[in-house]
């Protein structure tokens, strides 16, 4: 079976990003990029089904700018054997996103697609219900554990609750949470053999997509800071503390 | 005027009544004409009773069918995209029920979705939170389309209660897919305050140590009446089950008193917590980023700072 794995470069998680003076924007130049969290784990989840023999081949998509190459590269590295980068200058809003993915599985006809349950740079937390709701075909979001069995998919989901189980027909969408792996670490060799590992390009124009980027974002703004607290020296004054406020 | 329709938020027929009056406070704002509550399941009696009571709510839906009994995305949500047809703006809690299901309206209904609403400008004009709250944008919708919204519960006061709508049970016909299937749900413990929704929380982190250890944790919550949360790292450990994980990926909440145990203040858990009243955090290190953000700080070893804590309370 064939996997298609989502794979969004997004601002690293380790970056405490800066809203600009003016509002129009947050400062990104010079900023560390990295693959989405959560599409790290979708990748290392598709690559351990290929390990265990379900897969046969796993495909890493991005939709991105020119320069996102180096990005696939690393998940090529990672082990997916090939990529397909959709080259797109703008950003996009996540109707449209998963539009292009629908293109992608169109042409792909993959049996199963993994994206990250959010992308941390929007945290629209949308595109593979999204993609799920166009192909008409099942979704399992939030995932913590995957098992793959004649033609279906068990999916353990996170939810407020708990823990919820499905069972989907596959072809299926399924979106990763936290938990549900620990990527791999990148080796150096694996570098090296990513480097002729086939890597298709298609100019998002050429895909015949619609676009659906219907919100305008019109001012950014930093969070509002909590004011400085104080610091109490033990369990006594902590608890006066607590009373001056009226919480005990 | 706006028209809003609601969905509701129930578990096996009960009511999350918190989410979905929170839900319906975001939809007060728009000042609009009429506010609906929709409620899915396969008997809605009981859960559409009480979302009748909250005040500002015109008219309750409830849509009775077997297949409803569970919140199966994409089989609610041909439903509910049905039904938007008469409504302006479509909201549903930002809880992982909301989630899961209004992009799949939205994708139905050719939109985008608002993600996290936390402030309403004007009927097309809203606040999000972006970048794990780093960033706050102020986003507009084009006004000739449905507004698609999940409500980011720990920015809203529940709306109030005593309101009297009347219920009206109604069916939706729409093909509904079979490729899905419930298989069962492992809940943990109920006996204790609801994180989502207590006053006071107590939350452990890495800093605990073992599951073992968050007996510590566990009782002083139990002392306080408080509701117990944990870091990503706590259940990534194994220490707590997955439900209790408070921040950008877990549960974002806004109690008056939160209690930070062990925990150093990760951005991606600050932001589950940045509306809460009072944050109090215990650490072993002055330098952690909690301290940063909370209100009263206590540096210390919280083995020896909670049993003292709970003699202090008495
Ligand atoms: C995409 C993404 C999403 C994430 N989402 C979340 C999320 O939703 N929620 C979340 O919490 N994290 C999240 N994280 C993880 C986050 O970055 C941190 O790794 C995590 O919050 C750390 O948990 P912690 O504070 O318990 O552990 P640590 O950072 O290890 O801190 C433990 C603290 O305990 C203190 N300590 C140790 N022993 C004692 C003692 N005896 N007495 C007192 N203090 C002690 C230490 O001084 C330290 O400050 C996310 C990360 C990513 C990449
Ligand atoms: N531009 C993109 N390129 C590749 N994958 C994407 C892109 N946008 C969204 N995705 C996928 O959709 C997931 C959810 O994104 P979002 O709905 O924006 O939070 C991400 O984790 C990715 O797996």
């Amino acid at each position: 079976m064939k996997i298609l794995v989502a794979y969004k470069r997004v601002v690293d998680y380790n970056v405490r990003i800066q809203v600009k003076p003016d509002g129009s924007g947050v400062v990104t130049d010079g900023v560390k990029l990295s693959a989405n969290p959560f599409d790290e784990i979708a990748l290392e989840e598709a690559l351990r089904l290929r390990d265990k023999g379900i897969a046969t081949e796993v495909v890493v998509a991005t939709i991105a700018p020119t320069d996102a190459q180096a990005h696939l590269r690393n998940g090529l590295a990672m082990g997916a054997n090939r990529a397909i980068h959709v080259v797109c200058d703008q950003p996009i809003q996540p109707l449209t996103a998963a539009r292009t993915l629908l293109k992608l599985v169109e042409k792909e006809q993959p049996d199963l697609v993994i994206l990250g349950k959010q992308a941390i740079d929007d945290d629209a937390n949308q595109t593979g219900q999204m993609l799920a709701t166009l192909w008409s075909r099942p979704q399992a979001t939030f995932a913590s554990r995957i098992e793959i069995a004649d033609g279906k998919a068990t999916v353990t989901r996170e939810v407020d609750a708990g823990l919820e189980t499905l069972e989907v027909d596959l072809p299926a969408v399924v979106t990763t949470d936290l938990r549900l792996n620990e990527p791999r670490f990148i080796k150096l060799p694996d570098i090296m053999k990513a480097k002729s590992k086939p890597m298709e390009s298609i100019p998002f124009a050429d895909l015949g997509v619609e676009s659906a980027d219907t919100l305008r974002t019109t001012h950014y703004e930093a969070p509002t800071r909590r004011g400085k607290g104080v610091m109490v020296k033990d369990a006594a004054e902590l608890v006066a503390a607590l009373k001056a406020k009226g919480l005990l | 005027m706006s028209k809003v329709l609601v969905i509701a938020e129930h578990l096996d027929g009960t009511l999350n009544a918190s989410a979905t009056a929170k839900t319906v406070a975001a939809a007060q704002a728009l000042s609009p004409e009429s506010i609906d509550v929709a409620v899915f399941a396969a008997d809605p009696a009981g859960a559409a009773t009480e979302a009748a009571t909250i005040a500002g709510v015109s008219k309750v839906l409830a849509v009775a069918n077997p297949v409803n009994a569970q919140a199966l995305a994409q089989v609610l949500g041909p439903q509910i995209a049905k039904l938007a047809a008469g409504y302006s703006h479509v909201f549903a809690p930002s809880t992982t029920f909301g989630k899961d299901l209004l992009p799949v309206v939205a994708a139905l209904l050719g939109v985008n979705q608002i993600s996290d609403l936390m402030t309403v400008e004007s009927s097309h004009v809203f606040k999000r939170p972006i970048y794990a709250g780093n960033a706050i944008v102020t986003v507009e919708a084009p006004s000739d389309q449905p507004v698609i919204a999940t409500v980011r519960t720990a920015s809203w006061q529940e709306a109030a209660r005593g309101g009297s709508a009347t219920v009206e049970t109604t069916s939706i016909d729409a093909r509904l897919p079979t490729h899905t299937r419930f298989i069962g749900l492992a809940a943990g413990s109920t006996d204790r305050p609801d994180l989502q929704s207590a006053k006071r929380v107590v939350s452990g982190g890495r800093g605990v140590g073992s599951e073992e250890n968050f007996k510590i944790v566990f009782d002083f919550a139990d002392k306080l009446g408080a509701a117990v949360g944990a870091s990503r790292a706590a259940v990534d450990a194994g220490y707590v089950p997955n439900e209790l994980q408070v921040g950008q990926t877990g549960k974002i909440i806004a109690p008056e008193l939160y209690v930070a145990i062990g925990i150093s203040g990760a951005i991606q858990h600050l932001t589950g917590i940045k509306d809460a009243g009072t944050i109090v955090a215990i650490n072993k290190d002055a330098d952690a980023p909690i301290f940063e953000i909370a209100d009263v700080g206590l540096v210390g070893d919280l083995f020896k700072v909670l049993p003292e804590l709970e003699a202090a309370i008495g």
